[in-house]
């Protein structure tokens, strides 16, 4: 795998959250998270209801501001910048609850994926490409995203994420509310794109499988980070068994 | 009386729809503002006020030049539409920027409050600046497209009578449906119009999407300021004499029209404007005669508005309006 945990000299993570503090109406959301990211890893984020992980991807595509800490992306320092420009630097940001415009159709819900691009033809290429993934989204083009099941929705949302063709794929709670057999189709293509070269930072409530398909993974507890490590040594983890596997 | 009625039916119609493509546009910038920001603008039957100002202020200026006002008069009109369009969508974007955008995260009272405030700044300041040049508040225009067009709709039937319009008329109903299409179309087919549904929609999703939304906010009130002053100049020259305060009924109606049709929804807005305007001007025609003398045309919009009631008490949220499901 392509990383090491021995923070040598000079490695630059794809992703670096220093000492993160955000403030969210008023409560303190994130008590100082630490956590990196590599290029081309799978890295999971995991915590019971409420214990920041939405608002750490929040402040990574800067949907909220960051009180204090810095949030570097390929070394470049993002932490005041807002979430339309982050977007523009290929983090894509699949959102809780999948987020489709639901009075969109399918073609508007993707075209506005690749907002920014202004190439006719890379548009179609990409929304080929997210075909391949997702091949029912092709016979629904001209149907509104709020008519499709909980599951067409979540494969629109990261079909749509990635029509912004991300370097870095966050994922916030992508199986919630859906049935197993479908979870297990998500959690498949988050490995492909992986795979293809996509780095994806997930976060689950579901730990065991995000564990599962991690290369490594952090666990949050109100506000801060409590474990790190491996995805194989924290299934193993009698702690994270108790809190999370139970 | 029912032949009565039958017999007024053209002339109401022809009154009607111009009247309702006034409240039908006018609506368009209540229910995309609504839609987007869910903020009652108060302040835009002022834009409109404003537009009716500074149109007729340049049609004043234009018709004393003496080469210009050579010009055949619809040029002249084209050309004033155009940069009061401009000048007062400006002007909405101004206010969204000065007065909306810091309150965008308060208490949704409190915008509203302020949009009341905008509305008394615009209309004391139109006075101001009007007495100053005029010495009057009250201002007429010069006149425009005066002459009369006969209808024969006796001809299609013997139950109509013959309807008929000043030019005036005709220039505002095509403006007004130009207007309406050309927003309809952008709205629905362009890059920008999607980007603005979406924000509609979802804010925050959209700005994931690399929508600057502060943006999209901006250009939504131009558009509706745009449409809402170029509006104004029609009004004005349609109806030839203007004053500070006539943004204020015709913005209730406007946004009245827009509750009808489904606050939020376009199409909506169009079809409530055009509803409305038939109404009261049925009413107006008809009042007298159907209530046997009791109620003059005076009281048409108590007609009108009862009407309006009693489809809000059967379908609350409008006409074209859906109504609220969100899925979870």
């Amino acid at each position: 795998m392509p990383f090491t945990l021995d923070k040598e000299e000079g490695i630059r993570y794809m992703l670096e959250l220093k000492n993160v503090e955000t403030f969210y109406s008023g409560i303190q959301a994130l008590k100082g998270i630490s956590l990196n990211v590599e290029k081309g890893e799978i890295v999971t984020l995991i915590g019971s209801n409420g214990a920041g992980k939405s608002t750490a991807l929040k402040s990574i595509s800067g949907l909220v501001k960051v009180g204090s800490g810095q949030i570097s992306y390929k070394g470049n320092d993002i932490t005041k910048k807002q979430a339309h420009e982050t977007t523009l630097l290929g983090i894509a940001h699949v959102p809780e609850g999948r987020r489709i415009f639901p009075k969109l159709t399918v073609k508007e819900n993707l075209l506005m994926g690749a907002f920014s691009v202004k190439d006719k033809r890379a548009i179609e290429e990409r929304m080929e490409r997210a075909f391949r993934y997702f091949p029912k989204l092709k016979d629904r083009l001209e149907q509104k995203g709020g008519t499709m099941s909980g599951g067409e929705q979540q494969m629109l949302a990261i079909g749509r994420a990635l029509m912004m063709q991300p370097e870095l794929l966050m994922l916030d709670e992508p199986s919630m509310g859906l049935a197993p057999i479908i979870v297990e189709q998500i959690f498949d293509i988050i490995r492909e794109l992986n795979q293809e070269g996509i780095t994806i930072l997930l976060v689950e409530q579901n730990a065991y499988q995000a564990l599962q398909i991690a290369h490594r993974g952090y666990v949050i507890q109100t506000g801060a980070i409590r474990l790190e490590g491996y995805g194989q040594d924290l299934i193993k983890n009698s702690e994270v068994r108790e809190a999370y596997l139970a | 009386m029912l032949n009565d009625i039958l017999q007024s039916i053209p002339q109401v119609l022809i009154d009607g729809l111009t009247l309702g493509t006034v409240y039908a546009v006018i609506a368009l910038g209540y229910t995309m503002v609504y839609g987007i920001l869910e903020l009652i603008n108060f302040a835009h039957g002022e834009i409109f006020m404003t537009g009716a100002f500074i149109g007729t202020a340049m049609l004043i200026v234009l018709t004393g030049i003496g080469w210009v006002s050579a010009l055949p008069a619809i040029v002249m009109l084209i050309t004033v539409l155009l940069l009061t369009a401009l000048l007062t969508g400006l002007l909405g974007m101004g206010i969204e920027r000065v007065a909306y955008r810091p309150l965008r995260n308060a208490p949704k009272l409190i915008p509203l409050i302020t949009a009341i405030g905008i509305s008394f700044l615009l209309q004391d300041l139109v006075r101001f600046i009007a007495e100053l040049k005029k010495g009057n508040y009250i201002v007429t225009g010069p006149s425009l497209f005066t002459s009369q067009i006969k209808i024969n709709s006796s001809a299609i039937s013997s139950v109509f009578n013959d309807a008929s319009i000043k030019s005036s008329f005709i220039i505002v109903l095509v403006s007004a449906i130009i207007m309406m299409v050309v927003l309809d179309f952008f709205v629905n087919k362009t890059k920008w119009g999607m980007a603005m549904r979406a924000v509609a929609q979802d804010r925050e999703t959209a700005s994931l999407m690399s929508v600057n939304v502060n943006k999209v906010i901006s250009l939504t009130f131009f558009i509706g300021s745009a449409l809402g002053g170029a509006t104004g100049v029609l009004f004005a020259v349609q109806y030839g004499t203007i004053d500070p305060y006539i943004g204020f009924i015709l913005g209730l109606k406007a946004f009245t029209a827009a509750v009808l049709g489904g606050i939020g929804n376009i199409r909506g807005a169009m079809l409530g404007g055009l509803l409305l305007g038939v109404m009261e001007m049925f009413a107006s025609a008809n009042l007298t005669l159907m209530t046997g003398g009791v109620f003059g045309a005076e009281y048409k919009d108590v007609f009108a508005f009862a009407i309006l009631i009693i489809v809000l008490i059967f379908k609350p949220e409008g006409l074209l309006g859906k109504p609220v499901a969100e899925k979870v």
